[in-house]
């Protein structure tokens, strides 16, 4: 008898054990997010835009900024950085622009996601106006200029002189529709 | 509660009599097919799990075999590509959880209770059925390859966006088949750990625990806090592919290279959960063949348990190069050089063993022997792997691939036919055949090295794995490779032969056949009876 108990108690801790690691699993996604964050480490930029204020601009250091753009198989656009790099000095405000025709005959919704790379720099590449706040739609056809405007943080570390801001754009016609309306009327 | 029966039974069963082979006769038994459906009988549950590994080696080994024909000559000339892959993905899948991991819970329903003095495991009923299950889980697995659009062709580790924007239509299959392979295994190991808890006989402290007992237990540990997030895995890996959720595509907020660090915080305890056990056999066949107690056995203890521990510290050694921060880099690189230590230490124990022992040379001593040098080298190469900077050169090459076949193959596999030929006179009351046993080993280790040694060289030129052709100056040594292939595959034939013979025929073994044995399963007739320490025997 005694046996039996103490086989129930074992048994149910280690039951317990095994469903607090499937809870474990699906607890590491927002964990994995919050450690990112915190220390800056996957190259993920700040989904909101930030506010510029008036600095010091860091003449005595220059900064190659890199951009590239890719789009995901199924997108049929093109999609294109109007420079593909340009020197900037820390704490200055600068607008590029980004080309995006689309090439099909369907009105096409496309998201663009950024990543920084080396990824400890993103902490430090601020985005004043960016077109991946937003879903971007064209009709058929169509082409648009997409604005990006940005400044490199001064206290960018000594180590990262090349800062590389890459555009992977997704087609997300099919999941994003409702919400792109509902984006549009707030607007 | 089926403890308490067998409590029961204590009472009124006689003191078990060596002499006596018909043990079996309290309980009127089902024959046939329904002996095996039913049997809640550890002996005859390891047998189905011995017999099921066996199967799957050889499904496994024959896709194997396809991927060593496909690169017998460059260029494609005897399978699509796409059907490469899903060759690649199916015989990782079916080696890591259909051969290696099933033989392992195989040996354990057979030798724990039997080691540790216990009339059966502790939970019979969930034995039979985390058996049973198994092979519905690989018939889904395999089914799917015969499905328009074909089985699985991710690869066996499944990475997010191929297993999910990228990836078949039979996906669900896969993922459930995974999900009933975790849950056999998390009975599986349930059921060893209450067994070595509950069930040791009196006087059957820890520190007297035979080591493949101990290493079974931590590895039983390991599989309870792993094997569920791999379920996680695989679960997110369906919701993004069929309910359009997000966690691994970055075009609704998930992150791709999130998928790696939690499939590798499974995948890597998983590898030691396919070694550990290993550990525990050659522990036990060295000092009986060297005729000398086993060196340093808590320092053993206390190997497998850091082990065990560092192996949740290292799963990004596996993803240096997808852009880590240089701190995460340099930490998981120590950490997992850390690991060589209580390697080390495990190595070296096993040579002092040796050290000025009666040494004789039977089939499962000399598996052991070629288990230790053998590993060793892929021991060896994973230290090389895992220094950062020259794994960006090493990293998805076949360096790779031959380092994980020398620790898996010349290390897990050769450790559980070493565990075969050493416990079948005690499974099946004959001695195998001596002279086909060292036919089978002598085969098995020159072809295996032939396989897999000049991968090495492939890897560092630069070939890279995965792929179905490949540059032409390559071709020679595919050609060496291919043919230790064939070799392997065939030698394994005569490993069926030999177990058939042993089970139909042969000289009869005594209870301890090998005279440097030391352990209670040694103490029990050969066959083992049906029913063994129905009274629990006395420990010194």
């Amino acid at each position: 008898m005694e046996k039996a108990e103490s086989n129930k108690k074992l048994i149910s801790m280690l039951i317990a054990g095994a469903i607090g690691m499937f809870g474990f699993g699906f607890a590491l996604v927002p964990l994995y997010d919050v450690l990112c964050e915190q220390l800056g480490i996957n190259g993920k930029t700040s989904s909101t835009a930030s506010s510029y204020q008036a600095m010091t601009i860091d003449k005595s250091r220059t900064v190659t900024v890199e951009f590239m753009a890719q789009i995901q198989s199924d997108m049929p656009w093109e999609f294109t950085p109007e420079m593909k790099r340009m020197q900037v000095h820390p704490g200055e405000l600068i607008r590029t622009n980004f080309k995006a025709i689309n090439l099909s005959t369907e009105e096409t919704l496309g998201q663009a996601i950024p990543s920084v790379s080396p990824g400890q720099g993103a902490a430090y590449f601020n985005k004043t106006e960016c077109f991946c706040f937003n879903q971007q739609r064209l009709t058929a056809k169509a082409s648009a200029e997409l604005p990006l405007i940005f400044f490199v943080d001064p206290d960018l570390p000594e180590s990262i002189s090349t800062l590389t801001l890459s555009y992977t754009l997704y087609n997300i016609t099919d999941r994003g529709y409702v919400d792109a309306i509902e984006q549009g009327a707030a607007r | 509660m089926t403890s308490t029966t067998h409590d029961a039974q204590d009472n009124i069963e006689p003191e078990h009599n060596q002499a006596d082979h018909h043990d079996d006769h309290h309980e009127a038994m089902p024959t046939g097919i329904k002996r095996w459906l039913f049997t809640t009988n550890h002996k005859d549950i390891g047998t189905l799990y011995l017999w099921f590994s066996f199967i799957m080696f050889l499904t496994g080994g024959a896709m194997a075999m396809v991927i060593r024909a496909e690169l017998f000559q460059p260029g494609l000339q005897l399978v699509e590509p796409n059907f490469f892959n899903q060759m690649t993905t199916v015989h990782g899948l079916i080696m890591v959880f259909g051969a290696v991991m099933p033989a392992f819970t195989g040996l354990a329903n057979w030798l724990i209770p039997m080691m540790i003095g216990a009339p059966d495991m502790a939970l019979p009923r969930m034995n039979n059925w985390s058996f049973w299950i198994l092979p519905f889980a690989f018939a889904i697995l395999l089914s799917s390859l015969f499905m328009e659009g074909g089985g699985p062709n991710f690869g066996w580790t499944f990475y997010a966006p191929l297993s999910t924007t990228y990836s078949p239509d039979s996906t669900a299959l896969f993922v459930f088949s995974v999900h009933i392979m975790g849950m056999s295994s998390i009975m599986g190991a349930i059921n060893v750990v209450v067994t070595i808890v509950n069930m040791r006989a009196p006087g059957m402290t820890w520190m007297k625990l035979p080591l493949f007992v101990w290493t079974w237990l931590i590895t039983a540990f390991l599989l309870i806090a792993v094997m569920p997030v791999l379920a996680g895995t695989v679960t997110m890996v369906l919701t993004d592919k069929y309910f359009g959720t997000s966690f691994f595509d970055a075009a609704g907020g998930g992150d791709p290279v999130m998928f790696q660090h939690i499939f590798w915080f499974f995948g890597h305890p998983e590898v030691y959960i396919m070694i550990l056990p290993s550990f525990g056999i050659i522990s036990a066949i060295v000092p009986a063949f060297s005729r000398k107690p086993l060196f340093g056995y808590s320092s053993m203890v206390y190997a497998t348990a850091s082990i065990a521990i560092l192996s949740f510290l290292v799963w990004a050694h596996h993803m240096f190069t997808t852009g880590m921060p240089v701190f995460a880099e340099l930490f998981f690189m120590y950490c997992t050089m850390l690991i060589a230590v209580p390697t080390g230490v495990k190595v070296f124990n096993w040579v002092a063993t040796m050290w000025r022992g009666s040494i004789s040379f039977e089939t499962p001593m000399l598996f052991a022997v070629a288990f230790i040098i053998l590993f060793t080298i892929g021991g060896f190469s994973g230290l090389m792997l895992a220094i950062t900077p020259v794994d960006f050169q090493y990293h998805d090459t076949y360096f790779v691939v031959a380092h994980f076949h020398y620790v898996l193959v010349t290390g897990a596999i050769f450790s559980i036919m070493a565990a075969a030929y050493y416990w079948l006179p005690k499974w099946t009351g004959n001695m195998y055949d001596e002279k086909w046993g060292k036919i089978h080993f002598w085969t098995s280790v020159i072809s295996v090295n032939v396989l897999f040694f000049p991968m090495h060289f492939l890897g560092l030129a630069g070939m890279p794995r995965r792929i179905p052709d490949y540059a032409v100056q390559f071709a020679d040594v595919n050609q060496i490779v291919s043919i230790g292939g064939f070799a392997f595959g065939l030698s394994q034939l005569i490993f069926l032969y030999v177990v058939i013979k042993c089970i139909r025929s042969g000289e009869k073994a005594e209870a301890k056949p090998w005279d440097g044995a030391e352990g209670l399963e040694w103490t029990l007739p050969s066959p083992a009876p049906y029913h063994s320490f129905s009274t629990p025997p006395e420990i010194k």
